[in-house]
């Protein structure tokens, strides 16, 4: 078990100066969360939206989680960049952890989301957010079990198929109704009653439900509760799926 | 002294919805310590998915193997431990440096960091890279990059090294220079080397001994000069003509090279 986070802390490192070394690509990654921050967000402002909090309260949350979810949904792209130039068999023929070879990305990608999100609720502040520092921590622990659940599974995915034409469409229908039905623009107590409904069904809306209530600094109203349940669950089974696949897949 | 790869009946089937197919249908193989074996067979007869399985990355279907002293259904993570491995294609990221692939390579063989630092240099030397080390590996020459991949599969000093198709794509200079390289491993390290190759000539000049695979089976083996003499009738025939023999084609690599009459 000690390899494993030995090895997990290899893997991340390697993939951690990777990343650092391109801050153009972190910077860029921000990029449309900041756009919908800026240019959208002061068109909410004196707008009721019928939630507890303000305008801000509402959209921060829902672009965090828009990032994680598209940051997220397309990690699996590296690994089709990697299987393609060799990488991923070469590291499969060292006794490396094959859970390593699957947390280790994880862990940079937490911390890439993690820098992208305390840059997006800093202008967000700027703009005018006001919320709990305890909230908006809860908020980052939230997102972060949501970004470990998708990138998971966005890796596992990328394992199993051979290109990026077919990757990109499976995640991307798979990604655009989770966005719209997940209230991450709009609250989904706005929609009609079916769509309300509707909406239930995608686990995320109760992320980004839990993420709001965690900014407006309502802890105890059991939505937080429930959001990091769903989050946390999500989080077990992508992970136990995702490890399967690096331990079995021919890649 | 132990074989450094025995096999016996590995089979390997790939099921899909619609048909099986048997890839590898039961090879037998015994690679001695310090030869340098080539490996060879037409398109689609098996070379491939071996290799993949010696290398522990395809589990066979059945069949026993040891390799590097482990058994490989039983121990994969030991063999793993003791083998180097090249690709085809190789196994480096264009936009990394060399000196952090070779590191962190190192480091995935449980190298302390310190360790794989000193064995980074000490690699880079022997392989002529140190000038390289700071580059990204997009940078370098075919060549260069097929350096780089040996010296990567050189990190832990395994005692057997798989080589899928080492020199495709090089120019004559650096094949040559591969061909050094590969004997001074076996000559002075004592290495293993297992080699798959399209290139007759580039077989007939380095292993010790070759064995041909056709339709998942091994078809003949033996030294050069015994295929030769057994399959085309004399020791001094080409390899070619003992190939045809034995499998009824050419290599695709020289079924690409020959010219079409026109």
């Amino acid at each position: 078990m000690s390899h494993v986070f030995t090895d997990t802390g290899i893997i991340a490192g390697r993939y951690i100066r990777q990343t650092a070394s391109s801050k153009l690509s972190l910077l860029f990654g921000a990029l449309q969360p900041l756009l919908f921050l800026v240019l959208f967000g002061p068109l909410l402002e004196d707008l009721h939206l019928g939630e507890g909090g303000d305008s801000w309260q509402t959209l921060v949350p829902g672009i965090l989680v828009q990032l994680t979810l598209f940051s997220s949904a397309f990690a699996g792209f590296t690994i089709l960049m990697e299987k393609h130039n060799g990488v991923v068999e070469r590291m499969r023929v060292t006794p490396v952890s094959r859970l390593a070879l699957l947390l280790g990305r994880l862990v940079r990608d937490s911390l890439q989301l993690f820098a992208q999100s305390l840059v997006l609720v800093l202008v967000g502040v700027a703009m005018g957010l006001r919320a709990p520092v305890a909230g908006v921590l809860i908020g980052f622990l939230l997102v972060g079990l949501l970004a470990a659940a998708l990138a998971s599974l966005s890796y596992a995915l990328a394992m199993r198929v051979n290109s990026p034409q077919e990757f990109a469409p499976v995640v991307s229908s798979l990604n655009m109704p989770a966005v719209l039905l997940s209230g991450i623009l709009l609250p989904m107590t706005l929609a009609p009653g079916w769509l309300d409904t509707l909406s239930r069904f995608v686990p995320f809306r109760y992320v980004v439900d839990a993420v709001r209530d965690a900014y407006t600094g309502h802890y105890a109203d059991g939505s937080v509760l429930l959001g990091a349940a769903v989050a946390a669950a999500l989080a077990v089974v992508s992970l136990g799926l995702g490890t399967r696949v690096f331990r079995r897949v021919s890649a | 002294m132990p074989a450094a790869i025995h096999t016996a009946g590995l089979t390997r089937t790939f099921r899909t919805k619609n048909r099986t197919v048997e890839a590898v249908r039961g090879i037998d193989l015994t690679v001695e310590q310090g030869e340098i074996l080539g490996f060879l067979g037409p398109n689609g007869a098996g070379k491939t998915t071996t290799l993949r399985m010696l290398t522990t990355l395809l589990p066979p279907t059945s069949g026993t193997a040891t390799v590097a002293g482990h058994d490989l259904i039983a121990d994969p993570k030991g063999v793993r431990e003791r083998i180097g491995y090249v690709a085809q294609s190789g196994g480096v990221d264009p936009t990394v440096s060399v000196r952090e692939e070779l590191t962190t390579q190192g480091r995935l063989y449980r190298l302390s960091r310190s360790e794989a630092a000193r064995r980074t240099e000490e690699l880079a030397g022997e392989l002529g890279l140190t000038a390289l080390l700071d580059r990204p590996c997009g940078a370098l020459s075919g060549g260069q990059r097929r350096r780089l991949d040996i010296a990567m599969a050189l990190t832990h000093s395994p005692a057997l090294l798989f080589l899928d198709e080492p020199t495709t794509g090089l120019d004559p200079g650096s094949r040559a220079d591969l061909w050094q390289l590969i004997r001074r491993l076996r000559d002075h390290r004592g290495m293993t080397v297992f080699l798959t190759t399209h290139y007759l000539d580039e077989a007939d000049a380095l292993a010790d001994r070759l064995v041909i695979v056709d339709d998942g089976r091994v078809a003949a083996q033996g030294t050069s000069a015994e295929l030769k003499r057994t399959y085309a009738g004399a020791a001094d025939a080409g390899l070619q003509d003992a190939f045809i023999a034995i499998t009824g084609r050419r290599t695709q690599r020289e079924e690409e090279e020959t010219p079409v009459a026109v």
